[in-house]
């Protein structure tokens, strides 16, 4: 049993790294479109957020469609972080630095929001996992913040009131955001990051806190019974999805120079965009998440061709896939078919 | 008296809110299903409008009797090509999905045929509402109209689920699916019944979405759609006089978030107040206490 | 079982994309892109004698109107130019792309036109996304002319010019003009706050009323996911007195602005800046609402000059609708680059680096005539020197404020 385990998380890595090799190779020998390679790194951040996502709803059984905030956590503390100590720290250090910024502060709102979201259960607790996102998204359209001479500044007002010193910059300015992040973000470590997260993740589950964590979806009453601290594994799962959500949004706000705490990346449609990597690639599935993300990712770019189209196919493409791997009846026409052809072989 | 003034703003808000939710807590409390597209279904029906009442200069009761018409029609075709192959679905959330696909679908439709760009919706209602004291206090018509038709349409659905053959299978349904088969109830006849009367409520609140606020663009449904969720959630899953209550409850916390606390912080503070609402009541205003079995 | 059953999926998942990539195969530049394999080589120097120009913009989603009235006008103009036999002699191409309002899909939008070939790059329309793209043009030596990116930092790079008036100009302008034509004493604010082009208006603006014959005695805020009721900004405003509302925001939500006034009976001056432009086109909206308003464009659809009247006669019998001063300032764009082109008598053959090492300089020495104004020069800085124009509402249409 273990060893199939242990065989099945090798397999995980080694597509990974298989596909990065490729990836790598086509670069080197020039065949690879400039349009694919600014897809790379997109495309491993939204698999490292899909893997978070489905550590809390396919493991620990909680439906957030708010991961997205914890995302926007990440990002804009790491590149606030690196945007002041820009021409403090060479690049190494400080995107490292960087990355632990971003996951400590997505680590403790996911802790701090983990402690009321989780005392809910069901579409209660799906909502208020939304209203979170939608939180933390709309304070930071309202924060301006500033460094001079005297320190930081902040207001929630508008950046005049800042007040600061003429040679002062405002490096957080409300709906603006931050621009110019240093672009430190490439594939190799996008790849890290993802590998990183797969192995947190994966050795989570098949170690006891993950028996755990998982006896508490399937009955949290009866696992409370045999001794399991519910709320301890809860909030454990809950708190390491937020952290590797915050990793996903350093790759995030350093791929692309301009942050803004816009809906498009980070409100209730983005996460529930990441939910949709999930449920297709299955729940629970954490190597079906990052090859959903990866496909359904690069589904519109690749529909680019369709001009005004486009969306409407990829609409159409969303529903007959999740009929076809969701549908029961569809599910056992496909053993149908699966077993003549067994059969015949 | 600003006060005042800001209620009533507050309950314009509220009563759109109200009847949206309305439309929603009936698929979300008997299908079981978050039906991301009711807003999209919103959308649609103010189409429909727009194209007769104004493209066309048709009558104004005939275009909300179209918008109806074609609302429902849309609900039930999409429930029996997208929604009902994934019934019995291993996970609940795969129909979830489907249902942001078919919203993709919806909005994308409407940009290609009717453009992006904004259009303005002709109110539905006429009528200038009334003014009362000394004429700085002023209630819009179409609020008027509005919390009306929500209290019908309460009343209606109230007597349809509680006195009818068909809406006791409604509430079978809801509570136990597996046992309401058992019972010899049609489970699927049930739910296209409640997305034809989802749907048609959809039409009904567009037209007054539009009055209330006239500008129409294929992403109109939206935002309200997904605050009318966060209403019905409030009132309590399921509960109509619940999503009437939390429509409101949330629309007037709106309108005084933003006048006493701060425009730039509103829906923080909204989305903060159902947080704390949830806390204190874990099921919403009205929901009905789970009771845990092992 | 389990494995087999992902198995399946995975190749129905696979099957479905080999399918809709084989589906855009039919358009030529699109499906050569798409795929995996498309090679490098088409990449920078496009082979054919055509110069290749691109377009980004929201052509989906809640900003589409925007995105749309850019690359529709960067299409018109590119076939006027080739049906008046092209630039220096050469056809140009044309192909535009989609970002979703979002600066992640600019920025791969960009480089599928990159792939395409294109040499210069009219976009990306919203200020976020050109700042986004402008990294990218940066590294590759792209000239870049944003039609309507107005943030500061959208022309930071020396390869990166625009079109339209900057953010902070249009709040410094707004407040003098309200100021020296004494239209108010006393102003409110109505600005959406998760929008960079409207906060960095509102912000430039509020430093520059410092000292002015006027006082700003409200400034509300509105969110994009909090766009349709406008009852207590208004209200407030109406409360603290003001006789004129500055709304540095686009006209979309302006209409509902206006119509909301109109139930609550509160008639201020309404003052808006150029994203204001495009309200008297929206269909079905009742003009009369807009009487008295006051904006600074750069643009007026029923302007009378001929450039103007054929533009717009032009446009609406290709897209069905009044072109907006988003349209034009693409339109603009793309006869800015074909003058800076003529300039230095540059040939499709250049590689995309040397056209824009000199259409850099050829920026600076050119003075340009189009619909945005009559007369238009840049600083290096990527700034246009242009007057803003004030006109004022009267009859449903624009008539000159001064």
């Amino acid at each position: 049993m273990n060893k199939k385990r242990m065989q099945d998380q090798l397999i995980t890595y080694g597509i990974v790294i298989a596909a990065y090799i490729i990836m790598e190779i086509l670069i080197l020998t020039g065949n690879l479109s400039s349009h694919m390679k600014g897809l790379l790194v997109p495309m491993t951040y939204y698999a490292v957020i899909a893997v978070a996502l489905n550590l809390c709803v396919g493991i620990l059984g909680e439906l957030s469609i708010g991961h997205c905030g914890f995302m926007c956590i990440g990002a804009f503390f790491s590149a606030f972080f690196s945007k002041v100590t820009e021409n403090m720290l060479p690049t190494p250090i400080r995107f490292f630095l960087a990355f632990v910024v971003g996951i400590a502060f997505a680590a403790l709102f996911g802790f701090l929001i983990g402690i009321p979201v989780l005392r809910l259960r069901g579409d209660y607790l799906a909502i208020v996992t939304l209203a979170f996102g939608e939180i933390i998204k709309n304070v930071i359209n309202a924060i301006y913040l500033g460094v001079d001479a005297n320190g930081l500044h902040m207001s929630l007002k508008n950046s005049m009131e800042l007040g600061l010193l003429p040679e002062g910059e405002i490096i957080v300015n409300g709906a603006m955001g931050i621009t110019g992040t240093p672009h430190d973000s490439n594939f190799t470590i996008a790849v890290i990051v993802l590998l990183i997260s797969l192995f947190v993740v994966q050795n989570l589950i098949n170690s006891r806190d993950g028996r755990a964590i998982m006896a508490v979806r399937d009955n949290s009453i009866a696992a409370e019974a045999t001794g399991i601290n519910v709320t301890g594994y809860k909030m454990m799962a809950f708190t390491i999805s937020a952290a590797i959500a915050g990793a996903a949004g350093v790759l995030f706000s350093h791929n692309i120079t301009s942050l803004t705490a816009a809906s498009q990346y980070f409100g209730y449609n983005a996460s529930i965009m990441i939910l949709v990597y999930v449920v297709l690639g299955g729940i629970g599935n954490i190597r079906g998440s990052v090859i959903a993300a990866v496909i359904l990712y690069m589904l519109p770019e690749l529909l680019r061709g369709l001009n005004n189209y486009r969306m409407l196919i990829y609409a159409i493409v969303l529903i007959v896939m999740m009929i076809f791997n969701w549908s029961p009846n569809v599910i056992i026409f496909r053993k149908m078919i699966l077993s003549k052809f067994k059969k015949r072989r | 008296m600003s006060f005042l003034t800001y209620l009533i703003n507050g309950l314009s808000l509220g009563s759109i809110y109200a009847i949206i939710a309305l439309g929603y807590t009936m698929v979300y409390g008997i299908a079981k299903m978050l039906n991301f597209a009711h807003g999209d279904f919103i959308m649609v029906g103010c189409y429909v409008i727009f194209t007769i009442c104004s493209t066309l200069s048709g009558n104004t009761f005939v275009g909300i009797i179209a918008a109806i018409i074609i609302c429902t029609l849309l609900g039930v075709t999409t429930e029996r090509i997208a929604y009902r192959p994934l019934r019995g679905a291993a996970s609940p959330l795969a129909v979830l999905i489907t249902a942001i696909g078919v919203s993709y679908f919806l909005e994308n439709l409407a940009l290609l045929i009717f453009g992006a760009d904004i259009k303005s919706f002709s109110s539905v209602v006429k009528w200038n509402g009334v003014t009362l004291g000394d004429g700085s206090l002023r209630i819009q018509g179409v609020t008027i109209v509005t919390i009306a038709v929500s209290i019908v349409i309460l009343i209606a659905l109230q007597l349809f689920i509680h006195k009818t053959k068909e809406g006791q299978a409604m509430l079978a349904v809801a509570e136990d699916r597996g046992a309401a088969t058992l019972m010899g109830i049609n489970v699927n006849k049930t739910i296209t019944l409640t997305f034809a009367i989802g749907s048609a409520l959809a039409a009904v609140a567009g037209a007054l979405l539009c009055s209330a606020y006239p500008s129409l663009s294929p992403y109109t449904g939206a935002m309200p759609g997904i605050k009318a969720f966060v209403a019905a959630v409030l009132g309590g899953i399921g509960s109509i006089p619940g999503a009437m209550i939390g429509g409101l409850v949330l629309g007037i916390i709106e309108i005084l978030s933003k006048t006493y606390i701060s425009s730039q912080l509103s829906d923080a503070i909204v989305f903060g107040i159902l947080v704390v609402v949830l806390l204190v009541k874990p099921t919403g205003i009205l929901g009905k206490k789970i009771q845990e079995k092992v | 079982m389990k494995k087999l059953k992902s198995i399946v999926s995975l190749m129905a998942a696979s099957a479905l994309l080999a399918g809709t990539i084989a589906g855009c195969g039919g358009n030529a530049n699109g499906g050569a892109a798409g795929a995996d394999t498309a090679s490098d080589a088409q990449g920078t120097e496009s082979a054919g004698g055509v110069f290749k120009i691109g377009a980004i913009g929201p052509l989906t989603g809640g900003a589409a109107a925007y995105g749309n009235a850019v690359c529709n006008a960067a299409e018109l103009a590119v076939a006027e130019i080739n049906a008046a036999g092209g630039i220096n002699g050469y056809q140009v191409e044309y192909s535009k792309e989609d970002d979703e309002l979002n600066a992640e899909k600019s920025v791969n939008a960009y480089n599928t036109l990159k792939d395409w070939g294109m040499q210069v790059l009219v976009g990306s329309t919203t200020s976020a996304c050109s700042i986004a793209v402008s990294e990218y043009t940066k590294e590759d030596n792209m000239f870049q002319i944003t039609p309507s990116g107005s943030a500061v930092d959208c022309v930071k790079y020396d390869n990166v010019f625009r079109v339209c008036f900057s953010d902070p100009n249009q709040g410094i302008a707004s407040a003098q003009y309200i100021n020296d034509h004494n239209l108010a004493t006393k102003v409110g604010i109505i600005y959406d706050s998760s929008d960079v082009y409207s906060s960095g208006i509102y912000q430039k603006f509020v430093e520059e009323s410092n000292g002015k014959n006027y006082e700003v005695v409200s400034a509300e805020a509105f969110t994009a996911d909090n766009n349709t009721d406008f009852s207590v900004q208004l209200q407030k405003a109406k409360d603290a007195g003001a006789d004129l509302v500055f709304l540095p925001i686009y006209y979309k939500d302006a209409s509902l602005i206006l119509t909301q006034a109109d139930t609550m009976g509160y008639k201020p001056v309404f003052f808006g800046v150029d994203g204001m432009d495009g309200i008297l086109t929206v269909e079905n909206f009742d003009t009369s609402l807009a009487e008295g308003l006051m904006l600074l464009t750069p643009f007026a659809a029923d302007a009378t000059d001929d450039l103007t009247v054929n533009f717009v006669k032009n446009y609406q019998e290709k897209y069905g609708e009044v072109p907006n001063q988003f349209a034009a300032d693409a339109y603009d764009a793309v006869f800015i680059i074909k003058q800076a082109i003529e300039a230095k008598g540059l040939t499709p053959d250049t590689s995309t680096s040397d056209i824009c090492e000199a259409l850099k300089s050829a920026m600076t020495e050119i003075e340009a005539s189009g619909l945005t104004s009559a007369k238009m020069s840049w600083e290096a800085n990527g700034e246009p020197n242009k007057e803003p124009k004030a006109v004022v509402i009267k009859d449903g249409a624009y008539v000159s404020a001064d």
